[in-house]
């Protein structure tokens, strides 16, 4: 219990507060390297599971890529492309973005694929073209899930994140890195405690958006069924 | 190919130390979270904010809660105990779900109809929940043990060896080999564990497969 009265300690030093290796400029980095992380591999999950989804094809192939990702050991990929592409910013960058797409496809392409396929059928019944059933009947009714895969795939990544300061200088793995390495033992359990909070924030805002969205596209359903 | 032919020895050390670790978390995860499963399926109220808590402990990231965990329970850093401990957090957190969704899906008629000839709680938990929830919490089981081989690499960088020591060794000496082999030895043996207990769960379960062919096959057996 000593070590976690030091390591509080280290938290409320103000000389940890401030600076380009402070907590709240690391925390920052973190933050952004995830979020770039998220994007960069929604921009090809995202219309992949869409596409999937909303044809009912390859659903396979997702099972089986998920699957496999989950065996493969992350350590093992950061450090294959750490070698691959040197120190730097771009070999994580890719190693969490490979790592980022399953969970966000899987939870598109299941999203979509969970809908009464007589929703969409009733769309193109009354006029409107792929596009419309895809953005305004399929995606919004897909929401909650999509969300779910968004929390997975962040969790994975700002924990895998942690790892990637073991090959390039970023985030808040930085901290557990050099305590160590130096063997300062409060150093790496006041970093870890930071970690696990702006994890646990994160799963919480997370879960509070797919309980949100859930209750937008539940009463829909609610109300259709109520007025017979 | 040629550094693998000349370490395989080294390999195949690491691999047992990996298991190990592996094998001792599986099994208390088993031990703990079909209990606590249960407990959250029998009593909804008590069950919500434990699968909530579960779900929140999985959240957390490995590294630091290798690093926590010897502040909390006073065991050495580099040392096997913590590792179980962190792996076992994880795949209890993970299989309590399950474990609860698998005690869920038991027909209700089928426990009613056990108690009216005479079963006692516990032979209605031994002999008709069990094994009615058992292909579901296999399936659970299967997922927590690809999860915790992974997860054991991780342990290489607080210096507990496992085949992740092939990961860090090879990153820091730039034997892109060495690390190949290490990511290919883990895929490897989660697999192995995974068909063993598919393996395990036709032996334990054989109705689960027999629903199937059970039509044309059933003459010769």
């Amino acid at each position: 219990m000593n070590l976690i009265a030091e390591a509080l300690a280290w938290l409320a030093e103000p000389a940890n507060w401030s600076g380009p290796g402070g907590i709240p400029a690391r925390t920052g980095q973190h933050l952004a390297i995830t979020a770039l992380t998220i994007l960069l591999a929604g921009l090809i999950a995202w219309p992949a599971g869409v596409l999937i989804g909303h044809t009912r094809r390859g659903a396979g192939i997702v099972g089986a890529l998920t699957g496999a990702a989950r065996a493969i050991p992350t350590l093992g990929l950061l450090t294959l492309f750490g070698l691959g592409l040197g120190i730097g910013l771009t070999a994580p960058l890719l190693a969490l973005i490979v790592l980022a797409i399953p969970s966000l496809l899987a939870g598109t392409y299941a999203g979509i694929q969970a809908i009464d396929p007589a929703i969409p059928a009733a769309a193109r019944a009354i006029g409107m073209s792929p596009a419309q059933v895809i953005l305004t009947v399929e995606v919004p009714l897909a929401m909650p899930v999509i969300i779910g895969g968004l929390r997975s795939a962040t969790l994975q990544v700002v924990a895998t994140a942690t790892l990637a300061a073991y090959t390039a200088d970023i985030g808040l793995g930085r901290y557990l890195f050099a305590g160590l390495k130096s063997r300062d033992y409060t150093e790496m359990l006041g970093g870890a405690l930071v970690v696990v909070a702006l994890t646990l924030v994160l799963e919480v805002a997370l879960a509070i958006c797919q309980s949100v969205a859930r209750r937008i596209v539940d009463p829909a359903s609610r109300t259709q069924r109520t007025p017979a | 190919m040629t550094w693998l032919s000349l370490n395989w020895p080294h390999v195949i050390d690491l691999a047992r130390a990996h298991l190990l670790l592996s094998v001792p978390a599986i099994l208390l995860s088993v031990v703990i979270a079909v209990p606590v499963g249960r407990l959250a399926y029998r009593h909804p109220r008590v069950g919500g904010p434990l699968l909530g808590a579960a779900s929140l402990l999985y959240a957390i990231p490995a590294l630091p809660l290798l690093i926590v965990i010897p502040a909390l329970l006073g065991t050495p850093l580099r040392s096997a105990t913590t590792m179980i401990v962190a792996l076992t957090v994880y795949g209890v957190a993970l299989l309590v779900r399950t474990a609860a969704d698998a005690f869920t899906a038991v027909d209700d008629h089928t426990r009613g109809a056990a108690v009216a000839v005479g079963h006692s709680p516990l032979a209605v938990f031994w002999q008709v929940d069990l094994p009615l929830a058992f292909p579901v919490l296999l399936s659970g089981v299967r997922v927590v043990t690809v999860s915790t081989i992974g997860l054991v690499t991780i342990g290489a960088l607080i210096g507990v060896s496992s085949l992740g020591t092939l990961l860090t060794d090879g990153f820091q000496r730039s034997i892109p080999a060495e690390v190949t082999t290490g990511v290919i030895a883990t895929v490897l043996l989660a697999l192995l564990l995974d068909g063993l207990l598919l393996l395990t769960g036709r032996v334990a379960a054989p109705w689960t497969r027999a629903a199937r062919p059970a039509r044309g096959t059933a003459v010769t057996a």
